[in-house]
């Protein structure tokens, strides 16, 4: 059964109250190593955001025509895994063909996020909660730029707190985590605003 | 005598190069449920066994793999053992499994996998790979283990779901919570960075 929520909740939900890095620590690789440079987390951000947004809408529909009908629930991992590798793909040539200027800004990020566990994580959050279509596109984009505020707000963090004196054990990583700790914290703050599984 | 080469390797994968507080590889997938603990040690002796496998694997055909292809070639060979994972716990384990939801799955995207793949694999013969994944799966296991005992105990006062606090215990609602799991982690990192910093400041101090 397709859960009654308004798409536009949604969208706004996983942005705020249940954003798939701070409550869910999706894409945390790339995210930690990315996150030193403003411009670099502005390109990767768009390019989670526009990939997200494809692969639910993609994936969705191969989960409803191909692989329901066809009974094999089982694959899905796998079937999922090449959707998104296939959408990067061809964004990739699409982007590169219509717009160097763009691909020479989001070109480099593209292949990085094949294997970013937020993408995936927000295809299997939509098929283990049942999301129709609207909704799961919804849920995509609003996951996609979730992601994209909270690399925003860690690397504009990052870039003040890089010259603070640190602890010489806490420097790089260490004080990273604290930081998204207390981004996280923040983003509780949210919670009860929208009330959305 | 100098130590073997799995010795080195196993010493290397659970400390001086830990997967988590050194590499900082694949804490996405797992951190989400170290609020349990034995859903966190399903998820960890997952991505375990799947690093020792598809290691092994991906090492026994790195002849035969095509360099073009070789990214998707790996993740259907990692999300190969991840589905196999998720229908043994289905058969074995469907309490963990329902719980454990969409992040068995996430197993496939955990960086250290790709990583061990990539950096070792790629250079070894498929029995070191294995043992390679292995102990790398168990330094990530110890240390998300360690944050789950922590988080567990204080956010509901039990161990493995056993009640192990006295009864007039307030459980810390901030442990079940998603910051508990960064500051844990940071301050995993931070112990962790101080012990090999002030080991290796000892090692110069005895050169001289």
């Amino acid at each position: 059964m397709t859960p009654l929520i308004n798409p536009v909740t949604l969208f706004f939900a996983s942005i705020f109250t249940s954003n798939i890095l701070l409550t869910n620590f999706l894409g945390m690789c790339s995210f930690i190593s990315i996150s030193k440079d403003w411009k670099s987390s502005f390109g990767l951000g768009m390019a989670v955001t526009v990939v997200m947004t494809i692969t639910a809408a993609v994936s969705w529909l191969v989960l409803e025509y191909v692989i329901a009908p066809l009974g094999l629930e089982y694959l899905s991992f796998i079937v999922f895994i090449v959707v998104i590798a296939a959408v990067v793909q061809i964004l990739e040539m699409v982007i590169d063909r219509a717009s160097p200027a763009l691909y020479m800004s989001l070109g480099i990020f593209l292949p990085l996020i094949t294997v970013n566990c937020a993408i995936l994580g927000a295809i299997l959050f939509m098929q283990i909660r049942r999301y129709g279509f609207i909704q799961a596109v919804a849920f995509g984009a609003g996951s996609g730029l979730g992601w994209w505020l909270a690399i925003l707000l860690l690397a504009a963090i990052r870039e003040r707190t890089e010259k603070n004196p640190v602890p010489a054990g806490l420097k790089g990583p260490g004080i990273t985590m604290i930081t998204i700790g207390f981004m996280a914290m923040a983003f509780i703050g949210f919670s009860g605003m929208i009330a959305v599984q | 005598m100098k130590p073997s080469k799995a010795v080195v390797i196993l010493k290397d994968n659970l400390w001086s190069n830990n997967p988590i507080f050194i590499q900082i590889l694949g804490i996405c997938s797992t951190l989400a449920v170290t609020n349990n603990l034995s859903n966190t040690l399903v998820m960890t002796v997952g991505v375990a066994l799947t690093t020792a496998f598809s290691s092994m694997t991906l090492s026994a055909l790195k002849g035969l793999i095509p360099r073009k292809v070789r990214m998707i070639v790996q993740v259907v060979v990692i999300s190969f053992y991840v589905i196999l994972i998720d229908i043994l716990l289905r058969a074995y384990l469907p309490e963990a499994s329902r719980q454990l939801g969409p992040y068995v799955g996430l197993i496939i995207t955990n960086c250290i996998i790709m990583g061990r793949a990539e950096a070792f694999a790629q250079a070894n013969p498929p029995f070191l790979s294995f043992w390679d994944g292995l102990t790398s799966g168990l330094g990530y296991m110890a240390v998300l283990m360690a944050i789950a005992v922590v988080r567990e105990l204080l956010g509901f006062g039990t161990l493995f779901g056993l009640r192990v606090m006295p009864a007039g215990f307030v459980p810390w609602t901030i442990m079940i919570m998603a910051p508990s799991a960064f500051f844990l982690v940071a301050m995993v990192m931070w112990w962790a960075k101080s012990m090999q910093a002030g080991r290796q400041a000892a090692g110069k101090e005895a050169k001289k």
